[in-house]
């Protein structure tokens, strides 16, 4: 048996050795950040696009979610398809203008991105409600056979086992992607541009591809994040919490699949099992990501398949340093 | 008031906020320059600075407007106070994070600045209190009318205060051996090396010297908005940064350029526009800059590095 079938069945088991709300709703928030972490590993760590305004996705999901749902009426099952495409959307649209610059100044652009896409919420209150948000968002229903309509509202088990079957179904996703021709292009991008450009791999195309990809995982952690919480607000969706899912991703080890998961269980988790310290937790939680840094740069489950690129590396016209 | 002294009374108020940008830029820069980092905690060092100034001015129980030169000497100690701790600030920085880490990936570097940018905010949070900390005024209320247009005391000591540093930054970097020594490591720190020139020393310095001036910068925010708070360092930070990468960055009259023009596009656009969305401006200035010409006003490096 597959260490994956192992971990999917101990996640399952949970609710029933451990019930306690509190933990589950813990376990629940930490697995729609390893649907973030996932969908960000696949423009981070498969294709080496460094991102840093992935909370934008997040919070498009949420919003379309959310606004099909209080205009249209729309129900989670249906509406949850039409947040992740307009967020994948978004995702290509706005890395169309992205696919001019590299490295450091991506990550800059992307960030300026996603702080645009969070004030536009805040300030468009005719639609979004403004810095209140939306309220009233519907939970998911389920229809059950002879027990009729179940609905999630407040509970907290019926969204951990909603959280982890969309992991599971994203990780399987990913995995499947990384091993085919597409996943190969992706990492041929990242280890060498021009070189995967030479060997006839639409460079463009799939670097939109993965950003496509994955903000449309982002999109569908934020229709999840919507009904759950039946209530957003534009500040959930800060630069805080892209830098989070990237130092999950780093954590886990850029590019692995279960590394993100890993990640995002291990930092989505800290903050409570460190709030014993209280107020201390935060300034605990950066000197981890300075240290974590320090030893092991690889990240826990990292492969070591990225390439290096000191920091001191110069400009192709400039001497390399040996 | 007419509409040119409309236009002009924004474009004072843009200048003052720009000086202070360009002060935070130049520290973004002069490390890009030379270790080719964003030093995302730069943001947060500009904070660490506003409240340095603010506990001397809490140690001396002062929170009234002074003059003549008590008042001068009380600025330069503030500033001394702030630039000194926030010089040893950078130079820890580097010296525990960043410089064993000068061989690792680009994003782990980033990443650690990043953590470092958490670590100083909660540990000033914890220090000063989550709340806004009023920041007493200092300088006078008094101010001028210039054909209608209203210029304080204040915006004089600002763009006086900050025009002195930068021509010095400028003067360090191009007349002295240590300003050579840093031209040098931004070209080529391998050669430096071979040539008997101390990089890491030279990085080091940097770095203090970009933390001292981000060390006025917060004083001098904390004076123009009469309040502090632990996370004014990030947007600030963004901001300023923005405004390196508008002047080119690695490029110190570049900076200098970039956080003026910032602060007076945020100021007429605040003015003319919406001042809800003033936010904004910043970062549509950044990404269409990145865009459309990525090398910035003054800069001649290019934006394709991975």
């Amino acid at each position: 048996m597959s260490p994956w079938w192992v971990a999917a069945a101990a996640a399952l088991l949970v609710p029933i050795v451990n019930p306690n709300a509190y933990h589950l709703d813990v376990l629940t928030g930490a697995g729609l950040y390893a649907l973030l972490a996932l969908g960000l590993n696949v423009v981070v760590g498969f294709t080496g696009l460094l991102h840093l305004g992935y909370a934008a996705f997040f919070a498009i999901g949420a919003y379309a979610y959310a606004l099909l749902n209080l205009h249209a009426g729309c129900p989670f099952w249906a509406g949850v398809i039409p947040a992740a495409a307009v967020a994948g959307a978004a995702g290509v649209v706005l890395g169309i203008p992205a696919m001019r610059v590299r490295g450091d100044y991506l990550a800059i652009v992307t960030l300026g991105f996603g702080e645009i896409v969070r004030i536009a919420f805040t300030n468009l209150e005719r639609w979004t409600g403004g810095p209140n948000g939306l309220l009233g968002i519907a939970h998911p229903t389920l229809w059950i056979p002879a027990r009729g309509l179940y609905d999630f509202g407040v509970a907290s088990q019926p969204y951990y086992y909603l959280v982890v079957v969309m992991v599971m179904l994203t990780a399987m996703a990913c995995l499947r992607m990384s091993r085919s021709r597409v996943g190969r292009a992706w990492a041929a991008i990242r280890e060498d541009e021009l070189a995967a450009a030479c060997s006839g791999i639409d460079t463009f195309q799939l670097k939109l591809l993965a950003q496509g990809c994955g903000a449309a995982i982002a999109g569908l952690a934020g229709a999840i994040f919507a009904a759950k919480q039946g209530t957003i607000t534009p500040d959930s969706f800060d630069f805080i919490l892209s830098v989070m899912v990237l130092a999950m991703v780093v954590l886990g080890g850029l590019g692995s699949v279960p590394g993100a998961i890993v990640g995002a269980l291990a930092l989505g988790t800290l903050p409570e099992l460190l709030r014993g310290l209280a107020q201390y937790r935060m300034l605990l939680f950066g000197a981890v990501m300075i240290l974590m840094m320090r030893l092991r740069p690889q990240g826990l489950l990292g492969t070591g398949q990225i390439r290096r690129e000191p920091l001191t590396d110069r400009p192709p016209h400039d001497a390399r340093p040996a | 008031m007419t509409p040119l002294q409309l236009f002009l009374q924004q474009l004072a108020n843009g200048l003052t906020i720009g000086a202070i940008y360009a002060l935070i830029a130049l520290g973004y820069t002069m490390v890009y320059g030379v270790i080719q980092l964003i030093n995302f905690a730069h943001g947060e060092v500009f904070m660490v600075g506003a409240y340095l100034a603010l506990s001397v001015l809490l140690l001396l129980g002062i929170s009234q407007p002074l003059t003549g030169p008590v008042l001068i000497g009380l600025l330069l100690l503030c500033a001394a106070a702030a630039m000194a701790g926030c010089g040893l600030l950078g130079w820890g920085m580097e010296r525990l994070a960043y410089r064993p880490l000068r061989q690792a990936q680009r994003l782990t570097a980033l990443i650690t600045a990043i953590g470092m940018s958490f670590f100083l905010q909660n540990a000033v949070m914890l220090l000063y209190g989550a709340t806004d900390r009023r920041f007493p005024a200092l300088i006078p209320a008094l101010r001028w009318d210039v054909a209608g247009v209203t210029i304080t005391w204040l915006q004089l000591a600002i763009w006086a205060g900050s025009a002195v540093l930068m021509v010095g930054v400028q003067a360090l970097v191009m007349r002295t051996t240590l300003g050579r020594a840093m031209r040098a490591t931004a070209q080529d720190p391998q050669a430096c090396r071979l040539l008997g020139i101390p990089v890491d020393r030279v990085i080091a310095v940097t770095f203090v010297i970009g933390s001292a001036l981000a060390a006025v910068g917060g004083m001098l925010f904390g004076l123009y908005y009469n309040t502090v708070n632990f996370h004014d360092g990030y947007l600030t930070g963004l901001k300023a940064f923005t405004a390196a990468v508008l002047g080119g960055i690695g490029n110190i009259p570049g900076a200098m350029l970039g956080g003026l023009v910032l602060g007076v596009l945020e100021g007429l656009g605040a003015g003319y526009l919406s001042a809800q969305w003033k936010n904004v401006f910043a970062f549509v200035v950044l990404v269409g800059l990145l865009l459309f010409k990525p090398t910035g006003l003054l800069g001649e490096r290019v934006a394709d590095r991975a």
